[in-house]
């Protein structure tokens, strides 16, 4: 188990901020094109986290020209170039998914006040 | 077969490649596996050595095997097993075979005793259908059917039945090697291997490679 686990950390990553759920980010990924590499913005609220340690990974979801669209990276993945939390979201559900069903103003999360 | 070594599966963890791309993995811990023997075509009619592998107490060796190890001199293994190599020139009785022995990208057969599942129905061990649970059913997990009836008045040799399931020798063919590190021992091979965790399993150059 050990050893397993020690495979694991050399692959956890340690750069990326604390992020929740709810909370509004900006993912920059490492896209591949031919051999060219380009950084793609993906920017949206972060619907779940699941898993853990090396397997964990996060969904964000946005509204892309009316459509609802959800990534699913994993936090550790060496394609994630980095991630900017834009807000803070106050929720009280570890999953939301029923921002699915509300469109508009009513799939908005409020932001955490200090 | 021209290269091979005896590990211990450790489980299974998921990897990054450099695409970014998760691989599932098994790690074996393979060797250090120290050589006991060399049996040779002159003398034995065939070529093979004598490998051990893993610690053991003292106690639970018993004379005659403890023998075989005082007569290479070497410290007693828990797991003694013969590799037929092609060529076993390169080794001499003493020596160490590590993990290194394989290297990154090269396709191996991992052999292994399977999971036990005790008696196992047709579902299970044969990939049968199930009746329905509920509405009125009264067929749920049976085999079904035993053949025809009059003729041929028998149930045919090799009917695929309940019966004992896993726990027998079995090899996974052409898994790539993912990656090897010497220091700890580890290999990383793609995809599942027989067996349980601290299971026994040889790893062997692919014959289909």
């Amino acid at each position: 188990m050990d050893l397993i686990r020690a495979i694991e950390a050399e692959q956890l990553r340690s750069d990326l901020p604390e992020f929740n759920v709810g909370d509004t980010v900006k993912v920059h990924v490492k896209v591949k094109e031919g051999n060219r590499e380009r950084i793609q913005v993906f920017e949206g609220i972060v619907l779940k986290r699941q898993n853990g340690g090396i397997r964990e990974t996060f969904t964000v979801r946005r509204i892309s020209y009316g459509v609802g669209v959800e990534r699913t990276f994993p936090v550790n993945s060496p394609m994630i170039d980095k991630i900017e939390v834009v807000r803070r979201g106050k929720v009280r559900r570890a999953k939301l998914y029923y921002l699915r069903k509300r469109v508009g103003k009513a799939a908005k999360v409020k932001e955490i006040m200090y | 077969m021209k290269k091979a070594i005896l590990g211990r599966k450790v489980g299974m963890t998921q990897i990054f490649d450099e695409t970014g791309r998760v691989i599932p993995v098994t790690v074996i811990e393979a060797g250090p596996c120290v050589v006991i023997q060399k049996k040779t075509v002159e003398t034995d009619g065939y070529n093979a050595i004598k490998v051990g592998f893993g610690d053991i107490r003292e106690k639970l060796v018993n004379k005659p095997v403890k023998g075989q190890f005082a007569k290479a001199n070497v410290k007693l293994r828990r797991f003694v097993k013969e590799l037929r190599l092609e060529d076993i020139t390169g080794y001499e009785v003493g020596s160490e075979l590590k993990a290194d022995v394989f290297s990154a990208g090269d396709k191996v057969d991992v052999t292994g005793t399977s999971k036990g599942k005790g008696f196992a129905g047709g579902i299970k061990r044969w990939n049968f259908n199930r009746g329905p649970m509920s509405h009125g059913s009264k067929y749920h997990r049976g085999v079904g059917s035993m053949g025809a009836s009059s003729y041929p008045s028998r149930t045919f040799k090799g009917k695929r039945m309940p019966g004992h399931l896993g726990n027998v020798k079995s090899t996974i063919q052409n898994l790539e090697v993912v990656r090897v590190d010497a220091e700890r021992n580890l290999i990383l091979v793609r995809g599942a291997v027989p067996g349980p965790k601290k299971g026994l399993v040889i790893i062997k150059d692919s014959v289909k490679a």
